[in-house]
């Protein structure tokens, strides 16, 4: 267990922990995992579409993926970083036109149906591809889901489709709701949505609205001795300092996706009988991103976005936004992917004398008052950490002689602002890496999206050379090829500096000792839960 | 009779425009506010121009501002307070569900604040200028200087995480499928902190008002009358001094439920107390046009409520206030 005790001065280590932390071996315990109990958690938001075959996201998934359970789940060990879930093995055809799943034998619903190919092809169909929001990209072609026998299902795509992007889109993209519940009705309007069906370790059990959510254990699980939890209660503490204190009284056990805030870490990782845990979100890299609007003509020259990327000092991010719990970012893949990132991309280091130079050069000389132009800057309000780096990024404009006005939103005033109105010059923005460029990053430096789109390029940016690129490696069905064409796609990005990446962070959890089998895999908060336990 | 009956009417036809003021400028402020419900949906999820064409249509934002508030005034009508959008349930259920919870600490903590405000200001009135009178007129005002959320991160601090003597927050023990009496002690127990702190910001304006009305009674004749029947000094605080006294405290009742139901929003939210005040919040976040209205027009009625009983309550006490309202 102590293992994944981390006290802040280890992860100072920053990105050689992101790094090493998937290159390392699931964990072995040396307990025996204990029968029972129930788990009290804290959940910050309150999704209203628990439907994760709908709405793919990490806030739907905390909840639902203990109930509704995906094709396959990502694994820090197994062959190309997934672990078997409702399917047993995939496979893609060698054109790209199709691609075999094999689906797990004795499977069933919590109302007792059995589970079949007729699910898996009825979720494709009816919900991934018209209706989920990452869904409708990834699954765009799909035309047809055949079932020759119950455990067999054969995608079919209109279009070659690259079966990695397939594979890497499984964990996040592929949750298998019922057909007999979904097939009457409007599916948006399925009572399910509120009340999931699945065949996941857990049974959707209540949900007070304001209090709490209810998972009970589901005593027909495939998984054998699965789940050892009887309960999960997810207690919903919406105020930010409230997860702390309620893990200090021990009125939860469990703290996940930052609950906690950093500053609040070092205090708590002190107390008796918790511990901090930075592991079990691999899978979910968020992305501090500098976002530029190059309709204004001092950001489309290239001189000046060199600059402002020599004007960030980078570690001093790290070590003061993210208390060390982060890593220096060098391009559009983090440095933890196992797949795709490249080292090999032309870095910008903190100099802020080359910074005025490159300015200088670019004709933006200082006036008599240290300035040399102002800037509208817009710092994304999701996440603290965000903010703070807004006001971090003023001041190391100023030091360049651009003066940044920060303009704060809430959410809503944000994403319009920003990805409908482009009413902006600078944004710090949190996407998320998904495992694939394909899936959610690419986006943010393609041309040609249309207006409102967000977490997408809304800074009028065009590149061709990158826009071939990107529409290359989206046809190119064999897996190195498309690797490579990608890590071309990194290095591009970071030479022509459509936007910064400054960060790449995850989130943490704290934890009580009784809590056995946290973070055993990349997306473990986000995952199925059927081996965690209490130690009595 | 007649007398009261002439005030509620007029009190009433009177609510009604101040209700369609109330509709009507809450919806143009939140209008005003940029980004809608889809804008602030997408943030969690992403997704396309198409799913979020598909969105706006499904909630309705795609017809025009004019329409929306049309058809919202049109519905009221029927007195239906619509769907939610964010909740995707009937609003009238999902305010239904908090409004005991809002009641019950509001209810709660005037009661602590004007009860415990008002027989400290006796205590502190009755002898003006002494020791105890300083002392807890500058105590009252150092507790009314707090903010609401610090008092309540304080006493968390203290009394769950410490001492652990009570619950964290919530409205009651998660899941424990308590019943009966078990159930109502499980609330009690919950709402000390909460109540706690949300009553003892107020708790300082009665003590103070009823100590300035009180040094006010205190020089009328008719004290000095009781004095010089040579009343005990006990009869003539209670039933002359504090009883003159508290008449303008039941004014400040009706005012105060106002301010408490904007203090509510805070300490619900530290408490975790799932009632209108953070519902409301959530709402704005999520620019939940309908469900705001929805609970403005509740609270609105809740304060109207009070108001008229408080002047009701007046009326009874006092002739003279419902006679003048009634012949104006």
């Amino acid at each position: 267990m102590s293992g994944f005790t981390i006290s802040r001065r280890t992860m100072l280590a920053g990105s050689a922990m992101l790094l090493a932390s998937t290159a390392m071996p699931a964990p072995g315990w040396a307990q025996t995992p204990k029968k029972g109990g129930r788990l009290v958690l804290a959940a910050d938001s309150e999704p209203r579409n628990l439907n994760p075959a709908i709405v793919a996201s990490n806030g739907v998934f905390f909840i639902s993926s203990k109930i509704v359970e995906t094709l396959a789940e990502a694994s820090f060990d197994g062959k190309d970083g997934l672990a078997p879930r409702l399917a047993l093995s995939w496979e893609g055809a060698a054109d790209g036109l199709s691609a075999t799943f094999k689906l797990r034998d004795g499977v069933k619903w919590h109302d007792g149906k059995p589970f079949t190919s007729a699910d898996v092809a009825f979720s494709a169909l009816q919900i991934w591809k018209p209706l989920q929001n990452l869904g409708r990209t990834v699954f765009k072609d799909l035309a047809s889901v055949d079932t020759p026998d119950d455990l067999t299902a054969i995608f079919k795509f209109a279009k070659p489709t690259p079966f990695q992007l397939i594979r890497n889109a499984l964990p996040a993209l592929s949750s298998v709701v019922p057909k007999h519940i979904y097939e009457v009705g409007k599916i948006e309007d399925n009572p399910a949505n509120n009340a999931p069906i699945g065949t996941g370790p857990f049974k959707f059990g209540e949900y007070k609205a304001g209090q709490y959510y209810r998972l009970t254990k589901n005593t027909d699980y495939w998984g054998k001795h699965e789940p050892y939890l009887d309960e999960i209660i997810y207690q919903v503490l919406p105020d930010r300092t409230s997860a702390a204190s309620a893990l200090e009284a021990e009125e939860i056990q469990l703290a996940a996706f930052s609950a906690v805030p950093l500053a609040d870490l070092d205090r708590i990782s002190k107390v008796p009988g918790l511990k901090v845990i930075s592991k079990g979100y691999e899978g979910l890299t968020y992305q501090l991103v500098v976002e530029i609007n190059h309709r204004r003509k001092e950001l489309a020259d290239l001189k000046v976005r060199q600059a402002i990327a020599h004007a960030i000092d980078k570690d001093f991010v790290i070590k003061t936004v993210f208390l060390g719990y982060a890593a220096t970012a060098t391009g559009p893949v983090p440095k933890n992917d196992p797949q795709f990132y490249t080292a090999d991309v032309p870095t910008y280091a903190f100099d802020v004398a080359k910074a005025n130079a490159l300015l200088d050069e670019a004709g933006y000389k200082k006036g008599p008052d240290g300035k040399r132009f102002t800037l509208k800057l817009l710092p994304a309000p999701y996440f603290n950490e965000t903010k703070q780096f807004g006001d971090y990024l003023r001041q190391a404009l100023a030091a360049i002689g651009i003066d940044a006005e920060l303009v704060n939103n809430d959410s809503a005033a944000h994403i319009k602002a920003v990805y409908t109105d482009h009413a902006f010059d600078l944004a710090v923005g949190p996407p998320v890496f998904r495992g694939d460029p394909a899936i959610s990053t690419t986006i943010l430096v393609q041309s040609g999206i249309p207006d409102g789109v967000p977490f997408s390029n809304q800074g009028g940016y065009k590149n061709d050379a990158l826009d071939a690129l990107i529409a290359k490696a989206s046809e190119t069905l064999d897996a190195s090829a498309r690797t490579d064409l990608y890590k071309e796609f990194q290095k591009e990005v970071a030479t022509d500096l459509p936007l910064i990446n400054v960060a790449e962070w995850s989130f943490i959890s704290v934890a009580r000792d009784t809590v056995g089998n946290i973070a055993n895999n990349p997306r473990w908060a986000v995952s199925n839960w059927a081996d965690t336990y209490l130690e009595s | 009779m007649t007398r009261t009956l002439t005030l509620i009417r007029r009190r009433l036809v009177g609510s009604i425009f101040v209700l369609l003021i109330v509709v009507i400028g809450t919806f143009l402020l939140l209008e005003a506010a940029p980004g809608d419900a889809v804008d602030a949906y997408i943030v969690s999820t992403g997704g396309d121009a198409g799913m979020i064409e598909l969105l706006r249509h499904r909630w309705g934002l795609d017809q025009s501002e004019l329409t929306r508030l049309a058809n919202y005034l049109w519905a009221l009508l029927h007195l239906d307070l619509g769907q939610s959008v964010t909740f995707s349930r009937p609003i009238r259920d999902v305010i239904l569900e908090r409004l005991p919870n809002t009641l019950l600490l509001m209810v709660s903590a005037t009661a602590l604040s004007f009860g415990l405000g008002s027989a400290l200001g006796i205590y502190a009135g009755a002898r003006p200028g002494s020791f105890r009178d300083r002392f807890l007129s500058i105590g009252s005002l150092a507790l009314y200087a707090v903010p609401g959320f610090w008092l309540g991160l304080v006493l968390i601090v203290v009394f769950a995480v410490d001492l652990r003597w009570l619950p964290i927050g919530g409205i009651e023990t998660l899941a424990s499928d308590k019943t009966g009496l078990d159930r109502v002690a499980d609330i009690a127990v919950h709402l000390i902190l909460p109540v706690s702190a949300l009553g003892f910001i107020y708790l300082a304006l009665y003590l103070r008002m009823m100590r300035a009305g009180m040094a006010e009674v205190w020089r009328q004749d008719f004290v000095l009358a009781a004095r010089a029947k040579g009343l005990s000094r006990r009869r003539i605080v209670l039933a002359h001094v504090a009883r003159n006294a508290l008449l303008p405290l039941v004014t400040m009742l009706g005012l105060q439920s106002a301010q408490m139901l904007g203090g509510s929003v805070v300490i619900e939210s530290v408490f975790s107390v799932p009632g209108l005040g953070r519902l409301a919040q959530e709402a704005v976040a999520s620019r939940d046009t309908p469900l705001l209205l929805g609970i403005i027009l509740t609270s609105a009625v809740l304060v109207i409520v009070i108001n008229l009983a408080v002047d009701i309550a007046y009326a009874f006490l006092d002739p003279r206030v419902g006679a003048g309202e009634a012949d104006a």
